[in-house]
This record gives C-alpha cells, structure tokens and sequence, in this order.
C-alpha cells in the first residue's frame, strides 16, 4: 500500500488540483523528495533554504503533528497518511 | 467610498508583500505567510475623524473605516463598546497606581470579544455570496458564530473539542446551529477545519475568512484608546490563545497613531496564558522569537491552542513595544477570577482569570512598574464556565424558613469570624 499526501489548496496549482496524491518513501524527507520530482517547485514552498519545514506549514503523519514525531526524520510506512495544512488558521 | 471594496485595498501576504482580490483565501500560496487587508489610509482619514466617530451609534461599527467590509455591516450590528471601568479596588491588590478592567464579559450578544470578529466575518462572507458559516472554536467562538448567524439567517457549522463546558456547548446547540463535538483538542479541531474549509464552499470564520475576521479584534484596542480619552494605555494586558488578539491590539493603536487620532506615546502590551498552554509564554520568557508546539492541559480552554497561529507575531509585538508574558497555574487562574469577581464585580471566564493573575505577576515582578497605568483585556463571561469555579467557591448554606435557624447561623458565623 502507497502513503496518501494530501495537497492543501494553495499547492494545488502545482499538483494539476489534484488534492490526494500518492508516493512511496520512508521518511518525511523522502516524501518531500519524491513529490518535488513529481511536482517541481513544490519543495520550495514546503521547506526553506536550510532544508526545514517552513514556519508557516503544518505537517502531518495520521493526524499527528510530525514536530511531536521525529520531524523530517519521522518514519513511515504503508498506509500512512500524510496531510500538508497551513498553519495561519484558528484562534 | 468604493461600493465594491469599501477601504479596502487588497489582501497581502505579512511575509513577501505579494498581494491578492479580497476574496475568502487566507494564506499566500508562495509561503503559506498569513493574508492580511490592506487600506487606503489617505481616504480613511479623510472620512474616519474623532468628530464623525463621536457621532455614531455606540458599538463598535463606530470605526467602521478601519473594518474590512465593503458597504455597511449587516451582522451584529449592535457589538461592542463594552464599559471600561476603573478598577480601583482591584489595582490596589494587585499593588498598581491605576487599573481598567475592558469589560468585554457582557459583549453583545454572546458575552466574549468573538462577537466583534464574527459580525466583521459574517459581514463579509454576506457581501462574498457565502450562504453557509463555519468555525473552528474553543467555545466562545462557535456561541458568536451560531448566534449571529441564526440571527442572519445564515446556516451555521460550529466545530469544538467534544470536552468543552457545557455552557459553551448548549450556547451553540440553543441557535440551531450544527454543531460537531471533535474527540481531539482545540488544535486538532483546527487542522479537520482547515482540511473541511479546502474542500467545502463555506465561510469559515477563522480559516478561509480570517483575514477579515481578525481585524475585528481591533475595535477593542480603538475603544480602549477612545473611552480613555484617547490616550493610549500604558499597558496593555491580553489573554493569548491564538495570539491573534494581542498582534491586534498592537495593530488598533498604530493606526489610531497614523491616522491623528491619538498621539504617540510608549506603551507596552503584555501577554497572559496558562501554564498547562504555554508555548507563547514560555518563549518570550526565554527570549525566542519561535514557540514550540505544546498538548494543552488547563482549565483555561478557551485559550487551549498548543500550536497557536499568531504565535510568531505576538513574541513580535511584545518584543517591539517592551511588552513581557507570563503564565499561571489552575488555582492561581480561579484566584484571579475570584479577585476579579470580589473586587469590581465582574464574573469572567478562565480566560478573564489568567489575565487577572498574570497582571498581578507582571506587577509583582517589577515588568508593569507599580506607578504605571494598565488595562486588562477581559474576554469572556464566567457564567460560561461554571464547572471551572464550582466547589472553589464555597456554597449556599441552607436552612428552613425560620427566624431562628438564620439567627443561629449568623451567630455562628460571627463567632468562626471573631476566631478567624
């Protein structure tokens, strides 16, 4: 079974608005990899020069904020889900 | 003024300037940065004076220029211009020269600070051609978001921890709103919402409107100025939750400043939260400009966001204008509530009670100097969270309809207080 990335709205653009696209890594990092080859320009939105996640992104593996998890190094496996959120909502 | 934007400008990303229509989209698509409206101050003064704001109606529409909505507000058109009250007898147990309390426990209709947020989103999403409203809320939020959108005839989505005081929940449910209790905390509820605003039509309030929404929390800071004779506070106080508030406040006196309305003078704004909820605290107090995300535990959940949006931007504005935060304890938020309640009057929420607490902190510790003045930011009303002060209050004590059993209970108090 791949991993499930779900592309928030203002990714869409770069995904062909697709909203759920499907990769196979093993850690986040990797994901983050595999969907710039498949989506060139993604990466950079995603993280900053220094290679971490950009302030204003949220990320998650299966509902869980990966900052609790082993951030870029949290590992994955088949089946997992991965929701990319800004973070600018709520309060 | 333009029928179609009003003193709008355009939307405008805080971090790369990029800017977009005045549509419901919250965040840039080149950063994720938060969207924020931008005016046209140079016709805003022409037309927002203090002799045209004296002339209004007294809510919080008095400033309308500065309130993002193109033509004249449709929701909640009665909200705010909530009393500011000297304090007097509380400024002297928390040891200060002078202290108001901005009473935002009896806002209209709701009894918290949403109501100013929500009449400018709901406004808005009417203008936009939104039909149906939504929200992400830790309880104030979704009361003000069922309320006036029943009362304009908008359909209502409210989504909240299914943990939340009971007030809070029937509150939302009595409106007739949906209302959809999350097995999860606040910052759970937020990113379903963030997931659901992607994927539905729906204005909601604090996701795809946020940029509107927001800067309704501005009409706080503009009366604060405006019923102190407009003057700018010296301090500031203000329970962070989001952080949202507090970056708003900032943002009211700086515009009062650019448009005449007010002199500029140095003022600090402080930020409080509970210690079971801390990120934003617990990095000012170590002098970061970043928070660490944290799992909320406190009974102050209406400020329970462990992942707090504006969580960057408030350390901001308390860096700029010298502002400190802090945070208190479970039992040091009911003393504050309590302190509140006994010296002025006023019931508030958790929310109410960290402010209180923290201010007394920041007073004790030298960070609001005691010769100063300060106002505390009160958000929202107690009768809202009861479950959090029964049993810490004491109780009713009971007898029969008798002369006699209430004599012998006065006696008897009278004796336990000469001994006391």
């Amino acid at each position: 079974m791949p991993i499930n990335v779900r592309i928030p709205t203002p990714l869409r653009k770069l995904t062909n608005e697709e909203e759920l696209v499907q990769i196979d890594a093993k850690t986040i990092s990797d994901a983050i990899a595999q969907l710039q080859s498949r989506f060139p320009g993604i990466q950079e939105r995603l993280v900053d020069e220094s290679g971490a996640v950009r302030r204003f992104v949220n990320v998650y593996v299966n509902e869980e904020d990966i900052r609790f998890l082993q951030n870029q190094e949290t590992a994955l496996k088949d089946g997992d889900e991965i929701s990319i959120i800004p973070a600018i909502a709520g309060g | 003024m333009d029928k179609q934007t009003g003193f709008m400008k355009a939307l405008k990303c805080r971090e790369c300037g990029r800017e977009y229509p005045l549509a419901a989209t919250h965040v840039c698509e080149f950063d994720f940065g938060p969207l924020e409206v931008a005016y046209d101050y140079d016709r805003i003064k022409q037309s927002l004076t203090k002799k045209a704001i004296e002339s209004r109606g007294k809510n919080m529409w008095r400033y309308r220029e500065l309130l993002p909505i193109a033509g004249e507000p449709t929701v909640g058109c009665e909200v705010g211009f909530t009393p500011l009250i000297k304090a007097d007898r509380l400024a002297k147990r928390l040891g200060i020269r002078e202290l108001w309390i901005k009473n935002d426990t009896v806002n209209y209709p709701t009894l918290s600070f949403k109501d100013r947020v929500v009449s400018v989103a709901l406004s808005r999403a009417k203008e936009l051609g939104f039909t149906t409203v939504a929200c992400a809320s830790t309880g104030n939020l979704a009361n003000s978001v069922a309320a006036n959108a029943a009362a304009a005839g908008l359909k209502a989505y409210v989504f909240i921890p299914s943990d939340l005081e009971q007030g809070k929940i029937l509150n939302s449910l009595v409106y007739g709103a949906n209302v959809v209790g999350i097995k999860g905390h606040y910052d759970e509820v937020n990113r379903l919402c963030a997931e659901i605003a992607g994927k539905y039509g729906w204005a909601f309030v604090n996701v795809n409107m946020r940029p509107y929404y927001a800067e309704g929390s501005k009409s706080m800071g503009f009366e604060i100025i405006e019923q102190l004779g407009w003057k700018i506070p010296q301090h500031t106080v203000v329970p962070m939750a989001s952080g949202s508030l507090l970056t708003k406040i900032q943002k009211s006196y700086q515009e009062f400043v650019k448009l005449g309305l007010v002199q500029q003078s140095r003022y600090s704004v402080h930020g409080a939260q509970a210690t079971g909820c801390s990120p934003i605290s617990v990095a000012q107090k170590a002098g970061l400009d970043f928070f660490k995300p944290v799992k909320p535990n406190t009974i102050a959940k209406s400020l329970a966001i462990g992942t707090p949006a504006d969580g960057f931007y408030a350390l901001k504005v308390m860096k700029e204008t010298g502002g400190a935060a802090d945070d208190v304890t479970d039992d040091e938020i009911r003393d504050g509530i309590k302190m509140l309640a006994e010296c002025e009057g006023i019931f508030a929420e958790t929310a109410g009670g960290v402010t209180v607490a923290v201010a007394k902190k920041l007073v004790a510790t030298g960070k609001i100097p005691a010769m100063d003045s300060a106002v505390l930011c009160i958000t929202g009303n107690g009768l809202k969270t009861l479950e959090s002060v029964a049993g810490h209050v004491g109780q009713a004590r009971e007898i029969r309809p008798s002369l006699r059993e209430f004599e012998s209970l006065l006696e008897a108090e009278n004796k336990s207080t000469v001994t006391a």
